[in-house]
């Protein structure tokens, strides 16, 4: 990427010798790009960042194709890109509709099926929740979305250089997707769009990115981008397999250490990396606050960590209640992450609940009622 | 995590006068776990002050240092004195709270007062029944 800040700072849209550097370099970034998920170079448009892919896919697929009609179909647990571009579309005159998920946060193929319409144009499903690492079956709601000749985006921001994808095999038209996820730069993400499928640009301007995205190229990041794709792709079993081990460790493991803990999300069938747990009759912020003390960094769906002051609509959408997502908790490893970290955190995580329950009203009513019980 | 000051950090790492009274001379409970923030709190009332203020409280960081904050200003005052202790001056003992972290205040002092209104009551009735 430095290079790309200080010597080789030329615009890709130029013609002279400098533009030549940085649009080549942008070339390979969006060949490198193409191959983590198996498509074409030239269907990957460069965004700067997840968000602007996810509202380019629904607000730009939308409204492509409003002759055909304006109903558009999301699930309950998007990402707010894509459940606030929909509300957009309400704005816009679209009617949207909004496919539940069940108490693992999966969507079943089924319900996005009644939900098509013969005006529906679009269906937008997340491949898999950050929040609570649920992976959906997209290519099964692909065999829906073909039948019925609908559009289907998938935001894959947490998949894309986590998880061994292909688009092709996924059956989906369109696919959101951002390097932060995967070690690359902030400010760099891209929306692939399947050759044919028409979209709208939200930015008028130039014709960078095929006319799709006008505006100079962020080069550095994209460069960045490109860097991380090919290092996620040649290093995805191995990343895979050391996240998964650390997973499924503390995702077994710190339930012993803890009564009343409840894993969110699908039990085997989520993000490598994602433990996410509700921890009975305390708050999330609180235990975030002490675990940070002690060097552990995690976050929480509570809405006292939300600055909205709202629970997490994930955990609202999964069926669990506002008292129980209020002690939702969520660790995302890393690669640097070791087995000796989740031996810490089994360690100082005990004495901190055991501290704020001790604080808890809640809890004191629950050990009375249980005694009374007995 | 919301920019606490100090003060906010102290009070929740260091609760003072966590736990429950038994046979309190009065109970005052608020808010609900589905907004995200449940104080009780206790008090033994002696000569017509507050001689011991005891809370427990499900709720953010903030939360807790507002209930801890209170029990402490809440102590050994007169009931009078206590009824006078306002969010304003919660907020201003911890060295401010965030915006959206300030109706925490409320809270504590809303727990405080109607424990002290139930000790009331409830020496009022005896009052009533004995004359």
């Amino acid at each position: 990427m430095m290079p790309y800040l200080d010597e080789a700072f030329g615009n890709p849209s130029c013609l002279h010798s400098w533009g030549d550097v940085a649009r080549e370099a942008m070339e390979d970034a969006r060949a490198q790009v193409a191959q983590l998920i198996g498509a074409n170079a030239e269907e990957i448009i460069f965004t700067s960042s997840g968000t602007e892919s996810n509202n380019l896919a629904v607000k730009g697929l939308a409204l492509a194709q409003q002759n055909k009609g304006k109903h558009v179909v999301v699930s309950a647990i998007e990402h707010f890109s894509v459940l606030h571009s929909a509300r957009t579309l309400e704005k816009w005159g679209f009617e949207i509709s909004l496919v539940p998920v069940d108490r693992d946060g999966v969507v079943n193929p089924e319900d996005v099926r009644k939900n098509l319409r013969k005006d529906t144009v679009l269906v937008s499903i997340m491949h898999a929740s950050s929040e609570v690492g649920t992976i959906e079956p997209i290519s099964e709601i692909a065999k829906v979305t073909k039948e019925r000749g609908v559009v289907f985006h998938t935001d894959a921001v947490a998949t894309v250089g986590t998880v061994p994808l292909k688009v092709k095999e996924l059956g989906v038209d369109a696919l959101s997707l951002a390097g932060n996820q995967f070690y690359g730069p902030k400010g760099a993400g891209a929306l692939w769009v399947r050759r044919g499928v028409r979209i709208i640009p939200l930015l008028d301007g130039g014709v960078q990115e095929g006319g799709r995205r006008a505006g100079t190229e962020n080069i550095p990041a994209i460069v960045g981008l490109g860097k991380a794709a090919k290092l996620a792709k040649a290093n995805m079993a191995t990343r895979m397999e050391h996240l998964t081990y650390l997973r499924d460790r503390l995702l077994t493991e710190l339930p012993v250490k803890i009564d009343h803990v409840a894993v969110t999300g699908h039990q085997s069938n989520r993000l490598p990396g994602n433990v996410s747990f509700c921890v009975e009759f305390i708050e999330g912020e609180a235990m975030l606050m002490l675990l940070d003390s002690q060097g552990v960094a995690v976050t929480s769906g509570s809405a006292c960590t939300s600055m909205a002051l709202k629970a997490s609509h994930v955990l609202i959408a999964m069926g669990i209640s506002h008292e129980l997502a209020q002690g939702s908790i969520l660790f995302s490893f890393g690669l640097d992450n070791t087995a000796e970290d989740v031996d810490y955190v089994l360690e100082v995580m005990p004495p901190i609940v055991d501290r704020l329950r001790q604080m808890s009203p809640l809890y004191a009513k629950f050990i009375k009622s249980s005694k009374g019980g007995k | 995590m919301p920019v606490y000051s100090d003060k906010v950090m102290e009070y929740f790492t260091n609760p003072r006068n966590v736990g429950e009274i038994e046979n309190p001379d009065g109970v005052g409970e608020v808010g609900n776990p589905v907004c995200g923030d449940m104080m009780t709190f206790y008090i033994k009332v002696k000569d017509n002050r507050l001689d011991d203020v005891k809370f427990k409280t499900f709720g953010c960081g903030a939360a807790i240092a507002v209930s801890s904050m209170v029990s402490e200003m809440a102590k050994g005052k007169t009931l009078e004195e206590a009824l006078e202790i306002t969010p304003r001056l919660v907020a201003d003992e911890l060295e401010g709270l965030p915006k959206q972290k300030l109706h925490c205040s409320n809270l504590g002092a809303q727990a405080l007062h109607k424990a002290i209104q139930d000790y009331l009551s409830k020496k009022k009735e005896v009052q009533n029944n004995g004359s």
